[in-house]
C-alpha cells in the first residue's frame, strides 16, 4: 500500500513555497503563479485547515482499499491487494486547450479507422505508397484471419485510450493510440467519486465537467452494435477471469451498465450462434465488448491453447450473428511502426494535417534513421514496436551504458521492431510528498467511444510518476493517479 | 442468470454463513466451559468432533486444547473450513460477482475479510481474550446479511444467496446440536442437574435463541430445547425454519409451484420439508438424536448435489452442434 506519511498530523501544506523547477507545470506557469484555470483550487487548497489536506488524502487511501479498488500480489499465496496508489491534488485542463484536444482525437480516430478497414481489405494505401509494404508483412499484431472482414457499423475501433504527453514547451503530443483492449478508465471514475467524497468542498465551487456517463454510453456505443433485428440486445463484457490485473475494471463496467461479465467458459457456439449458460438454459448474446487480447478469442482461429476465448466465435462474428468490440485485427495500429506513420495516415484518408502532433519518431528500419538512433541512445528512448505496459523500453539518459549496448544489439538484429523518440522532459503536476508538495511527472489518457458519433470522455485518467524525477508512469513500476478536471466552458 | 454467477453467490452465502456458525460453535464452547466442573477434561473435543475433520486436526495439532482449537478453526490458513478461509473464499467468489451484488455488500465483505485477516497477523493476542472478537464475526455477518436482505433486489441473485445461507444453516444448527450431544454423553446422570440447565441455555445463547425460546416454551428441558432447535417453524435458526425458507428460495429461481418439482432439488427439498413438517420430537430422541441428525447432514448434501446438477453444471452441447463440429473436422 502506499504509504500514508504523517498521516492525520497537523502540517499545513500550502503552495507558498512551491518551485516549478523549470518544468511545464500544469498547475502553475513559469513565474510560480497559478495557472488562470487552476487559481481557484490553489486559493482553497492554501485555506484549508492545518493537517486538513493530509488527512483527506489518509481518508481517500482508506476509503479506495475498502472499496477494493486494487491490484494483486499474488506472491505469498493469499494473494495482497495494492491500491493504485492516487494523489488528491488534480490536474486541470482548460476548456479551450480540451475542445483543440478533443477535434485533434476525434481526427485521429476517424483516419485510423479507416486505415485498419484499407489494411484489411484493398490495402490502398499501400499501392499508393503512403506506407511501405514491409510494414504489414513483419506487423506482430496483423492478422491475416480478419482479412476481408466487415464489422458492424463499419467501425473496428470501439474503444481507444490515446496516451498524451506534454513536453517541456507546452507543446501535447500523442505518445501511444492504444487500440486494442485499454484499461484505466475505472480508475477515472472512482478517482472522480473519491474526489467528490474526501473533498466536496474544493469539488462544489469549481466547474468540472462531469465524466460519470461514460458507462451509459459505452452501453449505447455497444447496443449499436448490435446485429439488425435484434430488439433487446443482450451485451456481455467478456473477462480473462478473477486473475488478470485489470479484472476490477472489468467487473465494474459490467455492473455499471448492468450487463453480464462472462468468461469464456460461460459462452459456447452453438447452432451459428452464440450462447451463454445460465441457470435457466442456453441465452443468446448479441454483443461481446471483450478485454481478451485477439491472441485467446477463438481458440479455432488464433492460439490453439487458448482457454480463456470461445470456439467458434469467428465464425458467429463473421456470419455477422454477434458483434465484438474492438474489433479483432484492430491492435495493428498499436505498432509502433505503424505509429509513426499516423501523420501521414491522416493526410491520406481525411486530407487534413494532425491537429496534435506525433512525438518525432525515428523509424529504425530506415538505414540513416537507424544510424542516428545508434549514435544517440543516450538521449533517446528507444521502444520496442509491440510492447506495452513500460517494458521493452530503453530510457537512454537514464540507463547504464551495458543497458545501452544490449539495446544497440537488439536494434541491430530486429531493426524493423524498434523505434526511438527524443526523451520528453513531460510536464508536472505538484504532488502530496510527505508534508509538502513536489512537482511530479504526468501523461494523460482519453478515452474515446467509436460508435454512432465518437464521443471523447472530458478528461480521462491522469498517471502519474511517484517517484522523484522518474518519467515512468505505468502502475507496474511505480505509478499513480489523479483526477483530471476538464473545466466547463 | 449466468450458472456460474449463481454458483458464486450461493458460495458466497454459505462460507459467511459458515464463518459466522463457526464463530459460534466456539462461543457455545466458552461458554459450556464455564459453566463446567474445574475437572472436566478436553471440552474442546466435541467442537473438533462436531467440524467433522477431526483427523486432520489429531494429525496436525494433537491435543484438543484450547488454543489448537481456535487456532484450527479460526486462523489455519491450510484448512479450508477455517474462519479466514472461510471468508478469504467467500470474499473471492464475491470478487467474481462484484457486477451483479450491490457495492455495499461487497464493501462490508471486503471489510469484514481484512478485519480477521489483521487479527491473524495478532493471533496470541486474540486468542488471550476471543470472546469479543468472535462476537464481532457474528455481527459482521449479521451485517452483510442485513446489507444483502435491503440491497438486493427479490430476483434468482437474491434467492441463490438465500438458498446457501440456509442450507448451511441448516446444518450447522444441526452440528450445534451435535455438540452438545458429545458432551452430554459421558454424563447421562447430569441430565435435570443444574448444570444440565446452564448447558442448554448455553447452546440456546450461542444460536441466539434463549429469548425466543423463553417466550415460547418458558422453562427448559431437553425436549423442549430439541424441538425449537429442530422444528420450530418461526425462529430463524432452527432447522425447520431454514428448510422451509430454502424450499421457497428453490421455487422462486425455477418459478415451480410448491408441492410440486421439476427438478431433483426441488423433490428432495419438499422430502426433507415434510419429514420435519410432520416429525415428532419425542420419536426421534428415542430413535437416538445423534442419528438422526447424521441423517439429516447427509440428506443437506444431497440436497446441495440436486442443486448443482440442477443449476449449475455445465451442460454439455447439444449433439447437433457436435455433428455439425465433427463433420467440419472430416471435411477439412
Amino acid at each position: 500500500m502506499a504509504t500514508i506519511p504523517a498521516y492525520g498530523s497537523a502540517a499545513a501544506v500550502s503552495f507558498n513555497n512551491y518551485q516549478t523547477e523549470g518544468f511545464y507545470d500544469e498547475l502553475f506557469d513559469d513565474n510560480g503563479q497559478p495557472r488562470p484555470e487552476a487559481q481557484q483550487l490553489v486559493g482553497r487548497i492554501n485555506s484549508l485547515m492545518p493537517g486538513e489536506l493530509l488527512l483527506r488524502q489518509g481518508a481517500a487511501e482508506k476509503l479506495l482499499l475498502q472499496m477494493g479498488i486494487t491490484f494483486n500480489v499474488y506472491s505469498d499465496g493469499q494473494g495482497t491487494e495494492r491500491i493504485f496508489p492516487f494523489d488528491l491534488v488534480p490536474r486541470i485542463v482548460a476548456a479551450a486547450e480540451w475542445s483543440r484536444l478533443e477535434e485533434g482525437l476525434r481526427q485521429r480516430i476517424k483516419a485510423l479507422n479507416l486505415f485498419i478497414n484499407d489494411i484489411y481489405h484493398d490495402q490502398q494505401i499501400i499501392k499508393d505508397h503512403v506506407v511501405p509494404h514491409w510494414l504489414l508483412a513483419d506487423a506482430k499484431s496483423y492478422r491475416a484471419a480478419c482479412h476481408g472482414l466487415n464489422p458492424p457499423r463499419g467501425i473496428w475501433c470501439h474503444v481507444t485510450g490515446t496516451d498524451l504527453v506534454r513536453d517541456k514547451s507546452g507543446q501535447i503530443y500523442v505518445l501511444e493510440d492504444n487500440l486494442r483492449t485499454p484499461s484505466g478508465v475505472s480508475y477515472v471514475l472512482q478517482n472522480r467519486l473519491i474526489m467528490k467524497r474526501s473533498f466536496p468542498q474544493i469539488f462544489d465551487a469549481s466547474r468540472v465537467r462531469p465524466v460519470g456517463d461514460y458507462p451509459g454510453r459505452l452501453l449505447q456505443m455497444l447496443e449499436y452494435l448490435s446485429p439488425s433485428g435484434v430488439p433487446n440486445p443482450r451485451v456481455v463484457v467478456l473477462t480473462p477471469g478473477v486473475y488478470n490485473s485489470a479484472y476490477y475494471e472489468h467487473s465494474f463496467l459490467a455492473q455499471q451498465m448492468g450487463v453480464d461479465l462472462v468468461e469464456g467458459r460461460d459462452l459456447v457456439v452453438k447452432d451459428g450462434f452464440v450462447f451463454m449458460r445460465t441457470t435457466s438454459g442456453f441465452e443468446r448474446v448479441d454483443v461481446i465488448y471483450r478485454r481478451i487480447d485477439d491472441d485467446f478469442i477463438d481458440p479455432k482461429v488464433f492460439r490453439p491453447d487458448s482457454l480463456l476465448g470461445v470456439a467458434g466465435l469467428m465464425d458467429v462474428y463473421r456470419a455477422g450473428r454477434v458483434a465484438l468490440a474492438n474489433a479483432p485485427g484492430t491492435g495493428v495500429a498499436d505498432d509502433k511502426v505503424i505509429y509513426a506513420y499516423v501523420p501521414q495516415i491522416i493526410k491520406y484518408y481525411l486530407n487534413e494535417d494532425p491537429i496534435i502532433p506525433n512525438v518525432p519518431t525515428y523509424i529504425c528500419a530506415d538505414d540513416e534513421q537507424r544510424d542516428y538512433v545508434l549514435q544517440n541512445l543516450d538521449k533517446l528512448v528507444v521502444k520496442a514496436a509491440n510492447e506495452s505496459g513500460g517494458y521493452g523500453m530503453l530510457v537512454g539518459p537514464h540507463a547504464t551504458p551495458e543497458d545501452r549496448l544490449k539495446f544497440a544489439g537488439l536494434v541491430k538484429d530486429n531493426p524493423r521492431n524498434y523505434i526511438a523518440q527524443p526523451t520528453l522532459s513531460l510536464s508536472r503536476v505538484p504532488t502530496i510528498c510527505g508534508d509538502h508538495f513536489e512537482g511530479r511527472h504526468v501523461d494523460l489518457r482519453p478515452y474515446i467511444l467509436y460508435g454512432e458519433q465518437i464521443f471523447v470522455l472530458p478528461g480521462g485518467l491522469t498517471r502519474v510518476a511517484l517517484r522523484k524525477g522518474s518519467l515512468v508512469v505505468n502502475s507496474s513500476q511505480g505509478g499513480g493517479s489523479k483526477d483530471t478536471w476538464v473545466i466547463e466552458d | 442468470m449466468l450458472s456460474r454467477v449463481a454458483d458464486s453467490i450461493y458460495w458466497m452465502s454459505r462460507y459467511i454463513e459458515r464463518a459466522e456458525n463457526l464463530a459460534r460453535f466456539i462461543d457455545v464452547t466458552f461458554n459450556l466451559m464455564l459453566d463446567m466442573p474445574a475437572n472436566s477434561n478436553e471440552p474442546w473435543q466435541p467442537l473438533i468432533q462436531a467440524s467433522g475433520d477431526h483427523e486432520r486436526f489429531a494429525e496436525e495439532y494433537g491435543r484438543a486444547t484450547q488454543e489448537n482449537v481456535l487456532k484450527f478453526l479460526t486462523f489455519d490458513e491450510s484448512y479450508p473450513n477455517s474462519i479466514l478461509r472461510c471468508l478469504y473464499s467467500a470474499r473471492e467468489n464475491a470478487r467474481s460477482i462484484r457486477e451483479v451484488i450491490s457495492s455495499e455488500m461487497w464493501e462490508q465483505l471486503n471489510l469484514f475479510y481484512h478485519n480477521v485477516r489483521n487479527a491473524a497477523q495478532a493471533k496470541d493476542q486474540i486468542l488471550d481474550s476471543p470472546i469479543e472478537f468472535f462476537q464481532e464475526i457474528k455481527l459482521a455477518s449479521h451485517l452483510f446479511k442485513g446489507i444483502t436482505d435491503s440491497t438486493m433486489s427479490r430476483g434468482e441473485g437474491w434467492n441463490f444467496s438465500r438458498l446457501g445461507r440456509l442450507l448451511e444453516r441448516a446444518d450447522k444448527t444441526s452440528r450445534i446440536l451435535d455438540v452438545k450431544y458429545y458432551i452430554l454423553l459421558p454424563n447421562v446422570s447430569d441430565v435435570g442437574t443444574p448444570t444440565d440447565d446452564l448447558q442448554w441455555q448455553a447452546v440456546l445463547r450461542s444460536v441466539s435463541g434463549i429469548e425466543m425460546f423463553r417466550q415460547k416454551y418458558h422453562g427448559i428441558t431437553p425436549q423442549r430445547v430439541v424441538q425449537f432447535l429442530l422444528t420450530d417453524r418461526q425462529f430463524p435458526r432452527a432447522i425447520h425454519y431454514a428448510i422451509v425458507q430454502a424450499e421457497r428460495a428453490v421455487h422462486n429461481i425455477a418459478g415451480t409451484p410448491l408441492d410440486t418439482y421439476r427438478s431433483s432439488a426441488e423433490r428432495r427439498l419438499g422430502m426433507l420439508r415434510s419429514e420435519f413438517s410432520f416429525a415428532e420430537v419425542q420419536q426421534i430422541i428415542n430413535n437416538g438424536l445423534h442419528e438422526f441428525i447424521d441423517e439429516l447432514q447427509q440428506k443437506l448434501n444431497d440436497i446441495d448435489d440436486a442443486i448443482h446438477e440442477t443449476f449449475i453444471e455445465m451442460r454439455p452441447v447439444t449433439t447437433t452442434e457436435e455433428v455439425a463440429a465433427g463433420q467440419t473436422q472430416s471435411q477439412g
